[in-house]
């Protein structure tokens, strides 16, 4: 026992796997202690924010105290991030028009194509074949670019609460900034908010948190039920075995998805609570353990140490408990770390197609998928919403399959090198 | 033959016989008949030598005269009765009279069990549960020293943690507790090595001397056989070709397969004769579909 | 003294175990063999003559490590050849080696000409088709195996036809040396027989020039080889004529082997079979002197200590033991 344990805990496969799932599961426990909150809290109005610190603007303003830093590039950041994509492209356009070479023209680069421009344009000249529409969309352009330019203060007016006439309260120059620090409201948000203005990274960790225990519980009952139904139809044998490998084939030949997506359609939306999504999974995936589990049992029932234990008058419980099960463990142990897997992975599946649980109460990883996939975070190029869900269920199912073979190394003797 | 035998010790009953005992494996195309009508009367203290190659249904045979197989055809006597265990009380009732030693000690024993375990079981079915626990120790020390292993170096240790030749030493401790009526000891001898072989055999003379156990003993070596048996069976494809006394069959065989078995053994004093036949007619395996 | 095939010289291997423990599991094993002749090998499971068997072939791969000594065949040494050039130039060709499973080396989906192509295109890539079949036939016929096995598949065949099949496959290549490690022990009698007609076969007509035969059926190798070594915890305790071995031993752990041996014959009954008591030493930490001292009847305190050598007597029988021919016989008559 002390040499198996030993050789498990020196198997790199199952230590890699069993560290990356021990380091989820810290991170599942400790991230709500450090930072609380509802998972469920709609915080941001609108959909898909970036991720990023979000800074109360309002708040800004009334920063105990306003520093004044001189940056050199501050200027030219401010324009490069004000001149949009769009006026650089009809920038291009013009100049190429004019007759630059196309291939000298670089749109990023916002100094040398605002150089190129003043050096360029005139707003008199007339371009053949431009037509007048179009030539005055260029004045209006030149116009706004000039205007980036432009560094005058801002000033900040508020009406007074006693007199209600509108007051300058702050003047605002170019070089004034607020330290974070002092700012009342700051917002990070490391992974944007979804759909629906809600946190990412915090309904990450509840999803897998509620995923893993989806998994757990649909992976213990596959596994019971398909033990139970293994030890008896291999053990006992004869008409026994017949008839529950009849059930079991019969289950085999169902394809277990589609019945699982039967099942969840028809207990209906409003009562697929977490659990009862997950003892439907665990209901249909016990078929492969029962199986297998069948064939070690026959294999082994007919072990000298079998015979030895029935010629020592023990009865049939006994021999299950004490002569069969010991030896499968090691198995089983393996077949239910696969199970879980299969069920997280089998969760994400059923409510990426909507069969999941209720949508308002509980997160899952599945969930998440679906309302990212739902709301076209793909095509709003919102990858924060679908990404690291994507990446955690990888994770999760990449360690405990590293886990199960390492597992298999140690008590598979084939496989022993 | 066998009424012969029968004949010969009308004087005494048989601990077990049987008569037309067969075993069919599977029906129809893949039946396959393992033991095929065999009749047998092993007589009290006797030690009686089954011999037979791999497939000719000896451990089969045993395994029904165990009762863990059903038998398909025939009927098995033990005592002098007709043996009835279908339920499971019977079933320990018969058991108390009939025991087995298996061929591999390695695979014999649950390793997840102690060896204390393996030999509280026999004193509890023997009825000592309730037996203090001194008298407990005492009979399993009583034991051990039968077989010439120490209690002391053995509690609290796991079988496989023992050599092969102990734990076949530890396997006749256990019968020794158990004090069956029969004895079946399937190969007893063939995964240890020749120096303990003489220990094991040693002590299975010794129980049959001190406790009067039959012992049926199984094994695929002539030598052996004939080494340790008062009677030999030899048995074929499922069938039994001949029996009789040890001295009769080995030094003035009858049947065709027993001479040939005899031929083929490698003997020292004998000359060993490769060429005297070209060896069994059909080498290959025949067609099932054919 | 006839022309010497295989000359080993003090041949040391050992195995490392998952620990990094070493286990010397042949230790400083010398022995010659001379064309036409062929030695078994006897000892109780565990005492290395596998080992011995596997270290002969001059291929080792982990846990089995070569630490010393010389393996010499036809003159050429093979223990310092790199494991490709041991692959391709001396197995097969120099020696071959026959274990007791080998009838489930054969892949089942193959036909049994696929494999002699195998063979022989591993050591001559050119040899067409047709020659390698005229040759398998022509050798499948002389050593009494029907040629059409060349064209069935291994399932079709019995357990001892394909044991047979694979010992003539092996020695396609006229091997120098046969190394068969237990070839019969999971066969019947009557298979056991025709295998060890075939070998010897192989012997009378020159396809190989010696052989060494493995097993721990004693009356099997008094019957088949000229010489017995014993083995003993991975060390040869006493070689001689097979005759000399049975019915006169010398060391006193081959005379405890000798009188285990059961035979279906007259007067086997009136014999008084020996135990050894004991188990055999570890081997991760060998005793220094004796290796069978602690089991010996015939122990003296000295066996603990000095390290005994393998004495030679004067017709070619040698024995690991303190005590003199003289005084052991002695011993022996007294009982």
């Amino acid at each position: 026992m002390k040499t198996t344990l030993r050789q498990v805990l020196r198997s790199p496969r199952f230590m890699i796997g069993f560290c990356t799932f021990f380091l989820l599961l810290v991170i599942i426990f400790s991230y709500p202690i450090f930072n609380p909150g509802d998972p469920l809290e709609m915080i941001g109005l609108g959909t898909f924010f970036k991720p990023g610190t979000y800074v109360s603007l309002y708040d800004s303003v009334d920063a105990p105290r306003i520093y004044t830093l001189k940056l050199a590039d501050s200027a030219a950041n401010r324009i490069a991030a004000k001149l949009l994509p769009q006026d650089r492209v009809d920038m291009k356009d013009w100049l190429v028009l004019y007759g630059i070479d196309e291939e000298t023209i670089d749109i990023e680069d916002t100094r040398a194509l605002l150089e190129l421009w003043w050096r360029n344009y005139d707003p008199d000249l007339r371009i053949d074949g431009m037509i007048r529409a179009r030539h005055n969309a260029y004045v209006r352009l030149d116009r706004k670019l000039n205007g980036l330019f432009n560094s005058e203060d801002l000033t900040i007016l508020r009406p007074n609460p006693e007199t209600g006439e509108i007051e300058e309260l702050l003047v605002v120059k170019d070089s004034d900034y607020v330290n974070l620090q002092d700012v009342v409201n700051v917002r990070v948000l490391p992974l944007g908010t979804d759909n629906f203005g809600r946190d990412v990274l915090r309904q990450l960790v509840s999803a897998t948190a509620t995923s893993l225990l989806m998994g757990l519980i649909a992976g213990t009952i596959a596994t019971f039920i398909g033990l139970l139904l293994g030890l008896i139809s291999g053990y006992v044998g004869g008409w026994v075995d017949d008839f529950l490998m009849f059930f079991i084939n019969l289950f085999t030949v169902i394809p277990g998805f589609i019945l699982l997506i039967l099942i969840s359609y028809s207990i209906g939306q409003e009562e697929r609570s977490a659990t009862t999504v997950a003892i439907v999974i665990g209901l249909t995936a016990w078929v492969w353990t029962a199986r297998s589990v069948r064939s070690q049992v026959i294999s082994l029932r007919n072990r000298d140490h079998v015979n030895l234990s029935k010629l020592s008058g023990h009865s049939l419980p006994r021999i299950i408990l004490t002569d069969i099960l010991p030896y499968i463990a090691s198995y089983v142990v393996m077949a239910f770390i696969l199970q879980i897997s299969t069920a997280i992975l089998a969760e994400a599946s059923l409510s990426m197609l909507g069969l999941g649980p209720k949508t308002t109460e509980i997160f899952t990883l599945g969930l998440m998928m679906n309302w990212a996939m739902k709301y076209t975070a793909h095509l709003n190029g919102a990858w924060w919403a679908y990404y690291p869900v994507i990446l955690t269920i990888a994770l999760i199912s990449f360690s405990l399959n590293l886990m199960n073979t390492g597992l298999d190394q140690v008590f598979n003797p084939q496989l022993r090198s | 033959m066998s009424e012969q035998i029968v004949n010969n010790n009308t004087d005494r009953t048989p601990c077990m016989s049987g008569t037309g005992v067969t075993k069919i494996f599977g029906a129809g195309a893949n039946k396959t008949v393992a033991v095929d009508h065999v009749d047998f009367a092993f007589y009290p203290g006797e030690l009686i030598s089954i011999v037979g190659e791999s497939g000719s249904g000896k451990t089969t045979l045993i395994k029904m005269l165990l009762g863990l197989t059903s038998v398909t055809d025939g009927d098995i006597f033990f005592m002098g009765n007709k043996r009835d265990i279908r339920t499971r009380k019977q079933k320990k009732e018969y058991w108390k009279g009939i025991q087995a030693i298996f061929q591999d000690p390695f695979s014999a024993y649950n390793i997840f069990n102690k060896i204390d375990t393996v030999l509280l079981d026999c004193i509890n079915m023997r009825g000592g549960r309730k037996l203090p626990k001194e008298e407990k120790l005492r009979m399993i020390t009583e034991a051990c020293e039968f077989v010439n292993l120490k209690y002391a170096e053995l509690t609290n240790k796991y079988p496989f943690e023992l050599s092969g030749g102990q734990m076949q030493r530890l396997m006749i401790a256990r019968i020794f507790l158990l004090r069956p009526k029969i004895l079946l000891a399937d190969e007893p001898t063939s995964m240890i090595d020749a120096c303990s072989r003489a220990t094991i055999l040693d002590m299975l003379m010794k129980l049959r001397e001190e406790e009067g156990m039959t012992i049926v003993f199984i094994t695929h070596d002539l030598g052996l056989a004939y080494y340790v048996s008062d009677k030999l069976l030899i048995m074929e494809k499922g069938k039994i070709v001949e029996q009789g006394a040890a001295d009769q069959v080995i030094l003035n065989p009858q049947h065709r397969y027993t001479k040939q078995l005899l031929a083929d053994v490698p003997k020292l004093t004998e000359t060993w004769h490769l060429d005297d036949e070209a060896g069994p007619a059909t080498f290959i395996r025949a067609n099932p579909n054919a | 003294m006839g022309n010497v095939i295989l000359d080993v010289r003090g041949l040391t291997t050992k195995y490392i175990t998952r620990f990094n423990e070493g286990v010397y599991a042949v230790d400083n094993v010398s022995f010659t063999l001379e064309e036409g002749k062929s030695l078994g090998i006897a000892g109780e499971s565990g005492c290395g003559k596998s080992t011995l068997a596997l270290s002969l072939m001059g291929y080792y791969f982990p846990p089995l490590h070569y630490m010393s000594g010389d393996i010499i065949i036809n003159g050429r040494n093979i223990s310092q050849m790199a494991p490709d050039d041991v692959r391709l130039k001396v197995l097969g060709t120099e020696i071959a080696y026959i274990p007791q499973a080998a009838m489930n080396a054969l892949n089942p989906t193959q036909r049994i000409i696929r494999f002699v192509e195998d063979v022989i295109q591993a050591h001559d890539p050119k040899a067409s088709k047709k020659d390698i079949y005229d040759l398998a036939r022509q050798r499948f016929e002389i050593l009494n195996l029907s040629p059409d096995v060349l064209q069935k598949h291994a399932v079709e065949l019995s357990g001892g036809m394909k044991q047979r099949t694979v010992i003539a496959i092996s020695t396609i290549l006229s091997p120098k040396v046969l190394i068969a490690d237990e070839p019969s022990s999971a066969l019947d009698v009557s298979s056991q027989k025709m295998v060890i007609r075939m070998l010897r076969d192989l012997m009378e007509m020159g396809y190989i020039k010696c052989m060494i035969f493995i097993t721990h059926e004693l009356p099997l190798l008094y019957n088949v080889t000229d010489d017995i070594a014993v083995m003993y915890a991975g060390q040869f305790v006493e070689r001689g004529t097979a005759k000399e071995m049975v019915f006169d031993p010398l060391h006193p752990y081959s005379k405890g082997l000798m009188e285990s041996i059961i035979v279906p014959e007259a007067g086997t009954r009136e014999i008084k079979l020996a135990a050894i008591p004991g188990t055999p030493p570890n081997l991760k930490s060998p005793p220094e002197g004796c290796r069978f001292a602690a089991r010996c009847k015939y122990a003296q305190p000295m066996c603990q200590s000095s390290s005994i050598r393998f004495l030679e007597l004067d017709n070619a029988r040698n024995y690991r033991c303190i005590l003199p021919e003289v005084e052991l016989r002695e011993a022996y008559g007294r009982e």
